[in-house]
């Protein structure tokens, strides 16, 4: 009776364990079989062609692309630096009375829901970069400073958790040495830790390269390839939000899919260098 | 200058950097907050619970179809992906332990899933579940928001399970307990905080997805609980709203915004709670 | 070959040409073990570190089961049945042979919770019944005095003391034949040492007793039989005074004395 019920426990638990693993050859499979058509009709030509003209059938999905890659490379220069920096005055400058509750805030930001940070960056920033460089105000420039923000915290909590791995005793000891705690960061934390920060930043790559709601409504809805970082454009999160519950043809639909599938294996790839080459040793575990 | 006071310089030089860095970023971070606060207090009051949405310019008119879908699809996704992470995670961490292949590569598959863009799983329910069936669908919104949640849930089982001492699964073994038995009566309830935990912050993240029900659970204008139709929710009105011309719909727009964060924080500060306290 | 004594009382397990290996090792960690268990005699396991003395407890009970790949090779006979065949019932034989481990274990449950656990376990729902054994338990385990009057207060809040007399209170509830303590007294002060070594020689009178100890002046106080292993070898087994005071095998007497180990 036992050995029956452990039996059944067991092979429900690992049906459920590996039914997480069929989701996911599901997703591939599934984005694969309907972008298929866009396939046959484009080739790999989809991934440089910049006309994208649902009137003429004909489907480019290099803005949205070439828009998802440079919203996001400006967003990692952006919040890189502060990032580190927040990460480094949040382990080696700050008191315990500071330190703590402004860690604690900037964990509980990491979970705002991005569509918030969209809000903001809609009503209260593209005004004022209006004024300030012309346009509307939309563009790559403001998705990135937008992801930037939204990003920040996590990658600021993630990169100061790797810093904390640091033993005690090696900061120490280089204290001992007369070392200032610039050089004790630079000499013996920033080494120590360094895959764990590149994998940080890797991972917050990641999530900014697939996020829709804090770009969505500040990028300006464009699809061609801007002339200005400061003019309106796309990106495939952005292109999929507007324009998947408008496809009218099947080709149109698939273009879509092939683009959705497009940013499945950029993000599969960034996370998976950033979890396996980074972060093998650190165990991380952040939602 | 000497050798000495050069170093002391390079170090006040870049302490001050990153303390600049810190106080910036913060005060980014702290104008959004309080931009949400101050909108969203401004926008709300009770008709926002006690009316369903309506078009410009009709009053009284609130979001009660949208928290109610909100709240449908939240917990739908939960009935779903709370069990299935839980039972998953237990197989990883009772049966699989640290040196099973197959253990190893769900785990790193979860952490993957993790991050994998929600839009592309938006993308993904809509051609299984929206598109053969004719229309969109709150079944469709919580297969979604339920892909997302398994890894979550799933990992922080795994985690929380693995550390209850083995030394308490041998005694419960050596008292002539069942495999299901000590992990259902010893091992769960050793980590039942920690497996809270992870269940509450996993529901503040589905809660917060926008962009996994534009195209599956839609939106309705109109009260409705059916889930075999489109249905409204919280996130997907935001969106909406935000993009709307209408004053009164943006404002209500934070409204909504401020009663999501409210609540997204709110199971963070719980889950983190119930943690400190056990430790 | 090892010395090995005569064994007045029944006995009740039985090792018979036994090794063992643990999973992925070709060579055994147990040798050819031949041993009698007395029954209601205490019997120490003793020995240096890694000599395999904790691995031949956890065999009585077949706790090598709960990880994969461990094999038994030879035969440990318990009740007249060797216990190491396939179709042998694992949650049975355990509520027969107890275990109380090196850390206390009290489970994440209050303190009634987990000595009913075990009675639990067997299918016993009645009430009164389970009150009545639950007090029994912790009477003979010295602790009703301490924790009678909160019973349901959480197990984990008790002293370390306390909570190893409440794992063996919870062992001896389904009043198992025999009791496997492993180093019972390595994670307690000396206080709580003495109160448990009081309580193993009271509950010889019940249940026969296999200690694994590392403190030899402990296996001489409560022990009636005392094995010498060494490096996976059973070197000798004796009446405890006789082993402690003319050991027959020259390495058990450069161990005792403190040659080496």
């Amino acid at each position: 009776m036992n050995r029956a019920i452990d039996l059944i426990f067991h092979n429900t638990t690992r049906f459920f364990a590996i039914s997480v693993l069929i989701v996911l050859v599901a997703l591939f499979a599934v984005l694969f079989n309907e972008a298929k058509p866009a396939m046959d009709a484009f080739g790999l030509d989809f991934v440089v062609n910049s006309k994208w003209a649902p009137n003429m059938e004909i489907f480019g999905g290099f803005p949205a692309i070439y828009g998802s890659i440079v919203s996001t490379l400006i967003a990692m220069l952006i919040a890189t630096p502060i990032a580190i920096g927040i990460a480094i005055f949040l382990s080696e400058l700050a008191p315990p009375w500071l330190a703590v509750p402004v860690g604690m805030a900037i964990e509980l930001l990491a979970a705002i829901p991005s569509i918030i940070y969209g809000m903001w960056g809609l009503f209260y920033l593209a005004p004022i970069l209006r004024d300030i460089w012309g346009g509307n105000g939309l563009g790559l420039m403001t998705a990135g400073i937008v992801l930037s923000i939204m990003i920040l915290p996590f990658m600021a909590a993630i990169t100061r958790d790797a810093m904390k791995t640091t033993p005690d005793i090696l900061k120490e000891s280089a204290y001992g040495m007369g070392a200032t705690r610039w050089e004790v960061l630079k000499d013996v934390v920033i080494p120590y830790v360094k895959s764990g920060i590149i994998g940080s930043i890797i991972l917050a790559l990641g999530r900014a390269v697939g996020e829709t709601m804090a770009v969505t409504f500040v990028m300006g809805n464009a699809h061609k390839v801007p002339d200005s970082i400061f003019k309106p454009a796309t990106s495939i999160p952005v292109t999929l939000a507007n324009e998947f519950t408008e496809a009218d043809t099947d080709l149109y639909y698939s273009s879509l899919f092939y683009l959705a599938l497009i940013l499945l294996l950029i993000s599969f790839t960034v996370i998976a260098t950033a979890k396996f080459w980074f972060l093998r040793n650190l165990r991380e575990r952040r939602i | 200058m000497t050798r000495q006071n050069r170093r002391i310089l390079v170090n006040k030089v870049v302490m001050a950097l990153s303390t600049a860095a810190a106080v910036a970023g913060l005060i980014f971070l702290f104008w959004i907050i309080g931009v949400l606060f101050y909108k969203g207090f401004g926008a709300l009051n009770l008709d926002i619970f006690t009316y369903d949405m309506a078009p410009p310019g009709r009053e009284p008119s609130g979001l009660r179809n949208a928290l109610v879908g909100q709240l449908l699809l939240v917990l739908g996704a939960s009935f779903i992906g709370v069990p299935v992470g839980i039972l998953a995670g237990t197989y990883l961490s009772e049966y699989g332990g640290k040196k099973s292949r197959l253990a190893r590569l769900i785990r790193d598959i979860s952490d993957i899933m993790m991050s994998t863009p929600s839009i592309v799983i938006g993308a993904f329910v809509y051609a299984v579940l929206v598109e053969p069936f004719g229309h969109f669908s709150g079944w469709a919104g919580i297969a979604a928001l339920a892909v997302i949640m398994v890894p979550i849930v799933l990992r922080t089982t795994d985690d929380m399970l693995q550390l209850v001492p083995g030394s308490l699964r041998e005694a419960a073994a050596a008292l002539g307990a069942p495999k299901y038995k000590v992990i259902l009566q010893v091992v769960f309830r050793g980590a039942k905080a920690g497996i809270l935990t992870g269940v509450l912050l996993s529901v503040a993240r589905v809660a917060g997805e926008t962009a996994p029900l534009l195209f599956t659970s839609f939106s309705n204008n109109f009260f409705s609980t059916d889930l075999d139709r489109p249905i409204a929710s919280l996130t997907v009105t935001m969106f909406n709203y935000a993009t709307s011309p209408y004053e009164e719909w943006i404002d209500r727009g934070w409204a909504a915004a401020l009663i999501l964060a409210l609540f997204v924080l709110g199971a963070n500060i719980a889950g983190r709670m119930i943690v400190r306290r056990k430790r | 070959m090892a010395t090995i004594c005569e064994v007045a009382q029944n006995h009740i397990i039985e090792v018979k040409g036994f090794s063992f290996y643990y999973a992925g090792v070709d060579s055994p960690n147990l040798k050819n073990i031949n041993m009698p268990i007395g029954e209601g005699a205490v019997t120490a396991l003793i020995g240096p570190s890694g000599c395999g003395k904790t691995t031949l407890l956890r065999c009585f009970n077949r706790m090598h089961d709960l990880y994969p790949g461990n094999r038994y090779r030879g035969e440990i006979v318990f009740e007249g049945r060797n216990i190491l065949t396939k179709k042998e019932d694992l949650i049975k034989l355990r509520t027969r042979i107890g275990m109380i481990f090196q850390k206390p274990t009290p489970f994440p449950m209050s303190i009634y919770d987990n000595v009913a656990y075990g009675l639990r376990l067997q299918g016993i729902k009645s009430r009164s019944e389970l009150d009545g054994r639950v007090e029994q338990a912790l009477k003979d385990a010295a602790l009703w005095k301490e924790v009678g009057d909160r019973l349901k207060e959480s197990g984990t809040a008790l002293s370390g003391g306390q909570q190893q007399r409440l794992c063996i209170a919870r062992a001896i509830a389904v009043e198992p034949d025999v009791l496997l303590f492993d180093e019972p007294t390595s994670a307690l002060d000396p206080i709580s040492t003495q109160a448990i070594e009081e309580l193993i020689i009271k509950l010889k009178e019940r249940v026969t007793i296999v200690i694994v100890t590392h403190n030899m002046q402990q296996a001489a106080r409560v022990s009636d039989y005392t094995a010498f292993m060494y490096l996976g070898d059973l070197i000798e087994m004796g009446v405890t005074e006789e082993l402690f005071i003319t050991p027959k095998e020259e390495m058990t007497e450069q161990y005792i004395t403190g040659k080496f180990g």
